[in-house]
């Protein structure tokens, strides 16, 4: 089972645990139902059709309202404290969490460091996936070589490589967010150890990389419009946490959920005006083939 | 903690006051510092005033350390009642400044403006913002939900109903859009 912990954009929304479906476009928890947009609801809506595919259980999400003032974040932050070490959702199994996506969160070092001691706590350690707020918060920290994988954009990737930014809103200019220089900013946000064991960056390309370098560059089904979507980064981390999820080993599954969300996004011809929604829909096809070329071998034709 | 956990080596502990996520509001007059205390607390936010770092050169012999995400939520408080800084700064490295580059994607019927994590796109015969992207804080999912289908001159700006530090990006990012 996966574990993916985020916000909703709505204040009112009570904090609330549990397992997560889709029905159209909405994912439902505990009677309540959220549409799908971007961010965290985009997240879980890709990882639970990729789930599908996989044969994987519904994600236990781990949700509450916030708009930005961070106090929903807070709540949330108090509340895995708590219960992050003790009340592991699939001890009654006997299973427990396969990995845990951390997303849209006030980015906050002392909750970042609080929550990342309750992880510690676990029976089991999960794989740590971090994207948006809270890998910021984590980068913040210092902490980052905690973290199994983290899915920057290439203005993300460039405030991990700047040691000094505390923001991506402060990333200094003479690091600039160009394509070109993924290798660079990859090797400097290693350098000042500001990135996770392994990074999927997206991009025009995507580029998965460790601590050595870029292992492969994804560049297949090219589809310009898709910077300008909002919510196709949240879509990859969430097939990237359903592939993790089945015990794939994190680089090999950051360069099919890059595929694969290539794909769908190919699938659904978009323009710039397109809503993530549209694309979440074909998750479950490409996925299939992409699957499919990987047992013949062919995901890692291009290998850098 | 399971039976063997005493077995871990202990990770090294940055202390969460070692001020990364923290900012700095410098003023003019020590009376402004005062009047920004006053309603930044009364607004329940977690702030102290201290000296300044000695890489600040401008303003007076006090400052107040703020949440540094929070910073566009904050300065609307202190713009209200009147107690706007000179300026603010991260206390990490007191001499960065926000991202002044802005990159654009002309896609023939769409434009898209990216300023540092942000990105808004727009419908160029109607000025539609048609998609907001990128970004990691809670406010950015709810200024797309606010934003998206909007025009230009009808949509809430992110400095009106945006939060964090994400939000000033995309305010940077919607200015420069409607500069053009």
């Amino acid at each position: 089972m996966i574990g993916v912990v985020g916000t909703v954009p709505d204040r009112d929304f009570p904090l609330v645990t549990g397992e997560t479906r889709l029905k159209d476009d909405s994912i439902y928890i505990r009677g309540r139902n959220i549409p799908v947009n971007r961010g965290t609801p985009a997240l879980l809506a890709a990882a639970i059709r990729a789930g599908e595919v996989l044969g994987q259980p519904a994600p236990f999400s781990y949700l509450v309202g916030d708009i930005g003032l961070g106090d929903g974040s807070r709540r949330l932050y108090e509340y895995l404290t708590r219960h992050l070490g003790q009340s592991d959702p699939r001890s009654k199994s006997g299973r427990g969490f396969q990995a845990i996506t951390f997303h849209y969160l006030q980015p906050d070092v002392d909750w970042h460091n609080r929550v990342l001691f309750a992880v510690e706590e676990m029976e089991r350690r999960p794989v740590l996936i971090a994207d948006a707020g809270f890998m910021y918060a984590a980068k913040m920290s210092g902490q980052s070589p905690q973290y199994d994988l983290f899915t920057p954009d290439i203005g993300e990737l460039a405030f991990l490589a700047d040691e000094e930014a505390p923001h991506p809103f402060y990333t200094r200019g003479f690091i600039l967010h160009e394509e070109n220089r993924v290798p660079e900013l990859i090797a400097r946000a290693y350098k000042h150890k500001n990135a996770a064991r392994c990074l999927l960056v997206k991009g025009k390309q995507d580029y998965v990389a460790d601590q050595k370098g870029i292992i492969v560059t994804v560049d297949i089904y090219v589809e310009e419009s898709m910077e300008a979507i909002g919510g196709t980064g949240d879509t990859l981390t969430g097939i990237v946490t359903a592939l993790i999820g089945t015990g794939m080993e994190v680089a090999k599954a950051a360069i099919i959920a890059a595929r694969v969300n290539r794909l769908a996004g190919s699938y659904a011809k978009p323009t710039p005006a397109t809503q993530v929604m549209d694309i979440i829909q074909h998750i479950p096809t490409a996925l299939a083939k992409i699957l499919n070329e990987n047992e013949k071998g062919e995901v890692w034709a291009k290998q850098s | 903690m399971s039976f063997w956990g005493f077995l871990k080596p202990k990770k090294e502990k940055r202390s969460p006051e070692s001020g990364q996520d923290r900012g700095i509001l410098v003023f003019e007059h020590t009376s402004e510092v005062i009047k920004a205390e006053s309603v930044l607390k009364k607004a329940g936010w977690k702030i102290r005033v201290m000296g300044p770092p000695p890489e600040i050169r401008s303003g007076c012999d006090l400052v107040i350390e703020i949440p540094l995400i929070e910073e566009l939520n904050i300065l609307r408080s202190l713009e209200e009642a009147g107690a706007s800084p000179l300026e603010i700064v991260p206390v990490s490295s007191p001499l960065l400044q926000p991202v002044d580059l802005f990159q654009n994607k002309d896609f023939g019927k769409y434009l898209m403006i990216r300023a540092a994590n942000m990105k808004l796109t727009i419908e160029k015969e109607t000025e539609t913002i048609v998609n907001i992207s990128g970004g990691g804080c809670p406010d950015v999912p709810y200024l797309a939900s606010k934003m998206v289908g909007m025009s230009l001159n009808e949509a809430p700006s992110p400095q009106e109903i945006g939060h964090t530090l994400c939000g000033y990006a995309l305010q940077l990012a919607y200015e420069e859009m409607r500069r053009r």
